[in-house]
């Protein structure tokens, strides 16, 4: 350790995080616990609870959102992390490249996908299956998801990936393991951490959108995103109720993470190295 | 030697970390031009030693001279000495010339010089051609090379090695403990060098200081404490040794083992518990008779030049060098001179092949370090 | 790997590509179609004409690099200053506090963070516009440089700064010529990172920002429930520049990792 003597440099930055992160966490905390003139109340909790059907709703899609990119992202990753450095190196650029661009421009072009007239609709109708629709469908929505955050299941699932040996995998066989035994028994269990941050990056912006929503759902499609954008901008406006709904999804978020973090970690990490 | 050409000199040095005591008023002199190994085990204080003299680490107690003055309260940057360091330490952000050339830029030494300078230190290295190279692209025997000319550039009067072959495999270590020694002989500076491996020291030192939990055991030319070694710890720490508890009967008469035999040491009082040390490679092996310690040779292991063998005597197992072959089970007779004999004052020092007598372990042989 | 499953996991890779990519494709194609609809009518370069000529995209686009130079320069300054002093605290617990803190931000949702910075402005009456999309991106790019830049001065060997004294530096300079040089590529990304997340994020300018328009903000008014083929021909250009940063840095990445290896090798060789 170098005794720099800076510990002043950090003064700004606490100063920063204090104002700009943590008091306005705690706003989220008062609005939504007092009424217009600032006194203790209940009654935004009680009217974000009209809420919860969409909230459960929200977390349902979510969680079919992660478990889809989780199956894709899982085989994809690993057979990556198995190639030549600069294969491997392309194959992330190639993952990496559609993150890059502007997300509401990424979800445009797949609504142009689904519309009624749209691409798939035609292709449809000129094999005579007929037009279906799904610009508005849950179907839409998932797709969408998966579409913008799957790259965030991919990326850190093949970081972990490449640690693990292939001797390792190697050895399984040798020892008289097939291939599904060394899935289950090698590569997931190895693969947990980075399981665990996808999935964590994939569910915390899949539950509270509200772009993918309006973009792909229509009008009538609501996500708790929805619901807290309407309030705070839109045509419910109340900030009170907005603050308890957000609050509530906050409370899912921080739930999501402790049940994530209690999976231990450290001991694959430790194994790995 | 005269104390005319002393360089270093530290005065009752006492350092803690924590609360423990790593240094304990410790004196040491340092003379002008010399090899001098700090030898010791791990945590016994010599790296720290290194770290005051560099200036890194400042002393709780006592003085450092430097050419006869208190440089106590000099930082490192204007002290006449320059370290080579455990894990090389080399500016990743730099190639092998600027890592060279470091030193001199901040001198503000011209661009001529410096040029000259690197190359100069570059040849005496052997890494010519190596100038533009990223040093984290080089192996550890180059970035070792590569810091040894860093720190030489700016002509110290001292360079000070901490462990600087710890890292690099064994046949790498022995050429550069050869080249070291050279580079420090075309030089004519005084090299402080610390390590715990005992024959690295043997190798190249011209004085070695024998070190233990902050103390100073002996300090001496290689053959001094080979053949003469102060202290069972010592004895033991340097080459293998038998360290057998015995009792000085008179001047030249000792007993260890049950047998009394002649010896050189004088001094202690009558009846004196004392340790008594003797080398495996002095050991005779010959036919028993009732006036020797007689065993039976347990195992037998060809080393090339020699056989290693154990000789069970009761409890005690007997490590012994012989070049003529004996059978496993053969009862031998332990021929000893008084010359091969060393009587030590008892220590508490409990040399760790002693375990080998409550769980003797044949197939571990050497049990010392390394 | 059996000849089999090489072949499958080709398809398969393939089929996640064509997943990501052929919206972007088809983008494209439409972004030159004659027509406002999905049917193909002709080849034209009218909608790059317009978009360039719509004076809301372009002031937007301003908007947007301006704010993300303020932002990701303001951050890579706190954020490199609050790595320093964090790395130099003594107090254990002070410092996990930070870091717990630093996490808010990266693991909240989004829309929390936007909503919290809204009712702040608000209650604190700072007016919407510069003033608060500056400090809202700051807060959400400065923990990102906090982050990058903390292991790099991890990594710096406690014997590296003690190698600057040995060779004549005093403190400030062993700070200047050692300690800044090692830690910069980690403040470069650092202000790579702050500089992207400006210029990508929408959802807490959103809520932040008033009636100053970004990019994104524009993007989305224009494409809510409605196909744009100006939106398309912007998506191509962004495509195409992202995708041209990318290869550029890339091939440097790869070529430096080629000269490592080759290196590599022939230190080996050279001690054999």
């Amino acid at each position: 350790m170098i005794n720099l003597k800076a510990k002043w440099a950090a003064g700004p930055y606490i100063v920063w995080m204090i104002l700009f992160t943590i008091i306005p966490m705690l706003m989220i905390l008062y609005y939504a616990f007092t009424d217009n003139n600032g006194a203790f109340t209940f009654e935004n909790m009680v009217s974000a609870w009209d809420y919860v059907p969409t909230l459960i709703r929200s977390i349902w899609l979510a969680l079919i959102a992660t478990v889809i990119c989780l199956i894709m992202a899982f085989p994809f990753a690993y057979s990556i992390s198995r190639k030549p450095m600069s294969k491997q190196k392309m194959f992330v650029m190639l993952v990496m490249l559609p993150m890059w661009m502007n997300f509401l421009l990424r979800t445009h072009a797949l609504a142009q996908l689904f519309e009624d007239n749209g691409i798939i609709n035609t292709v449809l109708q000129s094999i005579g299956i007929g037009r279906i629709q799904m610009m508005g469908t849950e179907f839409a929505v998932v797709v969408g998801m998966v579409y913008n955050f799957l790259p965030f299941m991919i990326l850190p699932l093949y970081s972990i990936m490449t640690k693990i040996d292939q001797s390792l995998v190697e050895s399984a066989h040798d020892l008289g393991a097939n291939n599904i035994q060394v899935l289950f028994k090698i590569l997931i269990p190895l693969s947990v951490p980075g399981i665990v941050s996808g999935i964590t990056m994939v569910f915390v912006p899949a539950v509270s959108t509200f772009v993918i929503s309006k973009f792909l759902g229509g009008t009538d499609f609501y996500l708790i995103g929805d619901a807290i954008e309407a309030q705070i901008l839109g045509n419910s406006y109340n900030l009170h109720t907005g603050s308890a709904t957000s609050l509530i999804l906050m409370v899912i978020v921080i739930i999501t993470m402790l049940i994530f973090s209690r999976i231990d970690t450290e001991e694959v990490e430790e194994t790995l190295a | 030697m005269d104390t005319n050409n002393t360089i270093i000199e530290l005065k009752g040095i006492s350092k803690s970390y924590n609360g423990m005591k790593v240094l304990d008023k410790l004196n040491l002199t340092i003379h002008d031009k010399e090899f001098v190994t700090l030898l010791g085990p791990s945590g016994c204080g010599k790296t720290t030693i290194l770290r005051i003299i560099g200036g890194f680490v400042e002393q709780d107690e006592g003085d450092v001279f430097f050419m006869g003055k208190n440089i106590n309260d000099l930082p490192p940057h204007k002290r006449q000495l320059n370290t080579v360091f455990q894990k090389y330490a080399l500016f990743t952000h730099l190639d092998v010339y600027e890592n060279v050339a470091f030193g001199l830029r901040l001198k503000k030494t011209p661009e001529k010089e410096i040029a000259k300078k690197v190359k100069e230190m570059l040849e005496l290295v052997n890494l010519k051609g190596y100038e533009s190279r990223r040093v984290d692209v080089l192996s550890g025997g180059q970035q070792q090379r590569v810091a040894i000319a860093r720190a030489l550039a700016n002509n110290p009067k001292v360079l000070l090695l901490d462990e600087p072959l710890g890292a690099l495999d064994l046949k790498l270590r022995k050429g550069m403990q050869v080249e070291l020694k050279k580079i420090q002989q075309s030089l004519g500076i005084t090299f402080i060098y610390v390590t715990h491996d005992q024959e690295e020291a043997l190798t190249m030192s011209d004085t070695i200081v024998v070190m233990e939990n902050g103390k100073i055991h002996q300090m001496g030319t290689p053959t001094d404490i080979y053949n003469e070694p102060i202290d069972a710890f010592t004895a033991d720490f340097i080459g293998e040794s038998n360290i057998v508890p015995g009792i000085m009967h008179k001047d030249y008469l000792v007993e260890f083992s049950g047998k009394c035999y002649e010896c050189l040491d004088k001094g202690f009082e009558q009846d004196e518990e004392v340790d008594v040390v003797i080398r495996p490679e002095d050991i005779k092996l010959v036919e028993p008779n009732e006036k020797m310690i007689t065993g039976i040779v347990e195992t037998v292991v060809f080393k090339g030049m020699h056989y290693e063998m154990r000789i069970r005597c009761g409890e005690k197992l007997w490590k012994a060098q012989d070049t003529i072959f004996e059978p496993v089970g053969k009862e031998v007779g332990i021929h000893l001179t008084p010359n091969d004999i060393h009587v030590m004052k008892k220590s508490d020092f409990v040399p760790n092949n002693s375990k080998e007598v409550v769980t003797p372990n044949p197939e571990n042989e050497g049990s010392n370090e390394n | 790997m059996s000849k089999n499953t090489k072949f499958f996991t080709t398809i398969y890779n393939i089929f996640i590509m064509m997943f990501f990519y052929s919206p972007i494709a088809l983008v494209m194609v439409y972004s030159f179609n004659s027509s406002k609809g999905f049917e193909w009518t002709g080849f034209t370069t009218n909608w790059y004409v317009e978009l360039f000529n719509d004076e809301l995209i372009m002031s937007s686009l301003l908007n947007t690099l301006l704010l993300a130079a303020i932002a990701s320069v303001f951050s890579t300054i706190l954020g490199t200053l609050a790595a320093l002093g964090v790395y130099s605290l003594k107090s254990k617990k002070l410092k996990t506090t930070i870091k717990t803190v630093t996490n808010i931000p990266l693991l909240s949702p989004e829309i929390v963070t936007g909503v919290s910075l809204m009712l702040l402005f608000t209650a604190a009456r700072i007016s919407t516009g510069w003033v608060s999309l500056i400090i809202a991106h700051i807060s959400f790019c400065v923990p990102s440089v906090f982050l990058s830049i903390l292991p790099k001065l991890r990594q710096i060997n406690r014997d590296m700064y003690s190698a600057a004294l040995d060779l004549g530096c005093n403190t400030r300079q062993a700070f200047t010529k050692v300690i800044i040089p090692e830690i910069l590529p980690g403040i470069l990304t650092g202000f790579l990172m702050a500089l992207t997340y400006s210029i990508d994020d929408f959802i807490i300018s959103y809520f932040t920002a008033g009636n100053l328009q970004t990019l994104s903000i524009t993007i989305y008014s224009m494409t809510r429930r409605r196909i744009s083929p100006k939106i398309n021909a912007l998506s191509t250009l962004m495509f195409l520049l992202v995708f041209i940063i990318l290869l550029i840095s890339n091939v440097y990445a790869i070529r430096k990792e080629r000269a490592k290896e080759i290196k590599i090798s022939q230190n080996l060789k050279n001690s054999i």
